[in-house]
């Protein structure tokens, strides 16, 4: 853990958590979340404390059922959890209203999803639009088309999901979880459903992203090498944090060859 | 989300299930085609009938036998007859000064030939008079005169329509003989063309004098004595006239009829405003009927959309999940459903109106009775109505799909 709870930086409006690196933009204290089925119930998230500081790359890794999914819906303020608290970017989102949440999400939090989430026949930059609409942002084909542009698909604006492959789809859906300059950009097992071609290009994105503007990454892999493109890892067991390290020497996307399954199971 | 957008998007949903969406609304569109087509229909027939009455006259009354209240079954209607005597009460000025003037008439259908042409037609026994009763004078020649009522002439005076069938080659009629019922008369005039339309053609007639009308041709002679007439027409000097007018021609003929203080009339005076507003009765209950019509079918309709509507959100709820992930809320997703059911009703309202107007042209095209008039508050109604049943049938989908969960909606398989 690099920051404490009690280390509340004011926060103001127009910077939306970029830049001032340091500052905590997730701070998560003693977070559960209790899946009732009928008679008995599931403790996906049985106390969990993170703090994500501003600018951090950081991978969740952890088994099946673990809770990573559970997370991150709470992180991404999808879902509301049983008891705990969560400050993001300074704001308390714990006992939100729908529609507040609706409005954090739309200006705080880019979601990146394992199916991408595209809406059936509609072209890339209208995706992209999407959060804008909501936003009643302006020039939104202008954004959109930057945001496009950002991930490497300035020539695809107008292509539909099912004229992309699954890696473009991905982006896509990154560049809409961008678009509207959020704070963080959460995204559930984002490499997932790619093969590793454009599941490194997705790392590369991010990392470029991270680098470059200072959005903060949190992502979901079950993959070791790709986790280690990150600088820190935290790995879950049975809704607890069982694991939270720095990565000493992340690696550069593209830039070393994933090794064999074989090797990265006997490292 | 502003209105363009949900426009737009409700557009693109329903283009997208082109089908589907003409099937949805086909329940509005064929109820509002019917009410359509019906009420232009019925303003149509109710324009016909208004302008037939107002075409017979100005301050017109209309004397008929039978007491008011009389039904069918009292046979009351059957017994009370209206006489020379009773339109000679009226016509005296003394007894009735509100009334310029007078005219009985008593027709009967007939046949009338001239040469290998034949007519069947009204032959209608008047006075001179009936001329400026009925604002209804003769173009060609004369009207009849008093002697030739007095002596029972055989002449008469042709309506147009009558004038086209027996004169194809159009002689002028005046001086000709024609024959009716196999009685020769004399043609001393042409009427102008009065017009009317189809089940009352207004120039298909054949006027002779009272008289020879009650003795020769028709006999209306009672067993007391009395010439019976079928109605008698008066004209009032003004509509400020008209209400006194009415007590002095009742009490002229229960004089002449010899009714009792305490009886009741046998007779009944109808101005052109009571019998419009009968008829405009009739018409209100017609109108209430359509209106209960349309409103099983919108009803109908409205389920429909309801339906497909529930079925579009169900379809739809990973979009609407996704649309929540980043950042739709309730009113958003609330307001994207209901733009797309208003829209559909709509637009079913509007083909159902075009589909309706289309109907009612049809039928003026193909009817001489009458001309079908598309009523503009109605066109206004229809749409406005199936907006509102847009909205009414959205609101339980649009509301189910504004509750979704975003992470229920998200996982939804
Ligand atoms: N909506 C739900 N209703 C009931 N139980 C749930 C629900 N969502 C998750 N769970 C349970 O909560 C636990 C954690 O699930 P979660 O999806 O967070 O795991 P995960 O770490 O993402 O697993 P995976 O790596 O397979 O995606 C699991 O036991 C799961 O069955
Ligand atoms: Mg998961």
């Amino acid at each position: 853990m690099t920051a404490r709870s009690d280390e509340k930086t004011p926060v103001t409006a127009t910077d939306n958590g970029r830049g001032a690196a340091g500052r905590p933009v997730i701070v998560i204290r003693d977070m559960t979340k209790v899946y009732r089925m009928g008679e008995y119930e599931v403790r996906a998230l049985n106390g969990v404390s993170v703090d994500i500081l501003a600018g951090e790359f950081v991978a969740i890794m952890g088994p099946s059922g673990s809770g990573k999914s559970t997370m991150m819906n709470m992180l991404g303020a999808l879902d509301k959890p049983t008891s705990g608290q969560y400050l993001l970017d300074g704001i308390d989102v714990s006992d939100m209203s729908d529609d507040q949440l609706a409005d954090i999400r739309n200006r705080k939090i880019g979601f990146v999803f394992q199916n991408f989430n595209l809406l059936p026949r509609v072209p890339a930059i209208q995706q992209v639009e999407l959060p804008l609409i909501y936003a009643a942002k302006r020039e939104r084909g202008e954004r959109a088309r930057r945001a496009l542009e950002m991930v490497g698909l300035g020539e695809r604006v107008h292509h539909r999901p099912s004229e992309l492959s699954g890696g473009q789809q991905q982006r896509v859906a990154i560049a809409r979880a961008l678009v509207n300059e959020p704070a963080i950009i959460l995204a559930d097992e984002p490499t997932g459903n790619l093969d590793s071609k454009s599941g490194t290009e997705v790392m590369a994105i991010f990392q470029r992203l991270n680098r470059e503007q200072g959005i903060t990454i949190l992502f979901v892999t079950h993959d070791p090498w790709i986790a280690r493109h990150t600088r820190r890892i935290i790995t879950l067991a049975d809704g607890i944090v069982v694991r939270d390290e720095a990565v000493p020497t992340p690696l550069v996307a593209g830039q070393s060859k994933r090794p064999s399954d074989e090797a990265l199971v006997h490292e | 989300m502003n209105l363009a957008l949900n426009t737009r998007l409700a557009l693109g949903s329903l283009l997208a299930n082109k089908l589907r969406a003409v099937l949805t609304m086909l329940g509005i569109i064929i109820g509002v085609a019917a009410v359509i087509t019906l009420i232009s229909v019925g303003e149509g027939v109710q324009d016909v009938v208004v302008s037939e009455f107002q075409g017979l006259g100005n301050n017109l009354l209309f004397v008929v036998p039978g007491s008011p209240d009389a039904n069918e079954f009292t046979g009351d209607l059957v017994r009370a007859e209206l006489t020379n005597d009773d339109y000679l009460a009226l016509a005296n000025p003394s007894a009735v000064p509100d009334l310029v003037r007078v005219a009985p008439t008593y027709g009967r259908p007939a046949v009338v030939t001239r040469g290998g042409e034949e007519a069947r037609t009204t032959v209608t026994g008047t006075t001179p008079d009936y001329t400026d009763v009925r604002d209804f004078y003769p173009i060609e020649g004369d009207f009849f005169t008093e002697q030739d009522v007095t002596t029972a002439a055989r002449v008469a005076v042709l309506g147009q329509s009558v004038y086209e069938q027996l004169f194809p080659d159009g002689t002028p009629p005046v001086g000709e003989t024609i024959r009716i019922n196999n009685v020769n008369f004399r043609v001393i005039g042409l009427m102008e063309e009065k017009g009317g339309s189809g089940f009352n053609d207004q120039d298909d007639v054949v006027l002779i004098p009272l008289n020879t009308a009650q003795r020769r041709l028709f006999p209306a002679r009672r067993a007391d004595g009395e010439y019976r007439v079928d109605q008698i027409l008066a004209q009032v000097a003004s509509e400020e006239r008209q209400d006194a007018a009415i007590v002095e021609m009742a009490l002229a003929l229960r004089e002449s009829r010899g009714i009792a203080y305490r009886d009741e009339e046998d007779f009944t005076i109808l101005s052109q405003s009571d019998v419009i507003g009968a008829l405009s009765q009739i018409t209100n209950v017609l109108t209430l009927f359509l209106g209960l019509i349309a409103g099983i079918s919108l009803l109908v309709g409205g389920i429909g959309i309801m339906n497909i509507m529930l079925v579009s959100v169900t379809e739809r709820t990973r979009e609407i999940g996704l649309r929540k992930a980043v950042g739709a809320k309730r009113r958003d997703i609330l307001w994207q459903f209901l733009t797309e059911a208003i829209i559909l009703a709509s637009l079913g309202g509007l083909i159902g109106l075009a589909l309706g107007a289309g109907g009612a042209w049809l039928i003026s095209r193909f009817s001489d009775l009458l001309d079908a008039r598309l009523a503009w508050n109605s066109v206004a109604l229809a749409i406005l109505f199936s907006a509102a049943v847009g909205l009414f049938f959205g609101i339980y989908p649009a509301t189910r799909a504004a509750r979704l969960n975003p992470i229920d909606a998200l996982r939804y398989e």
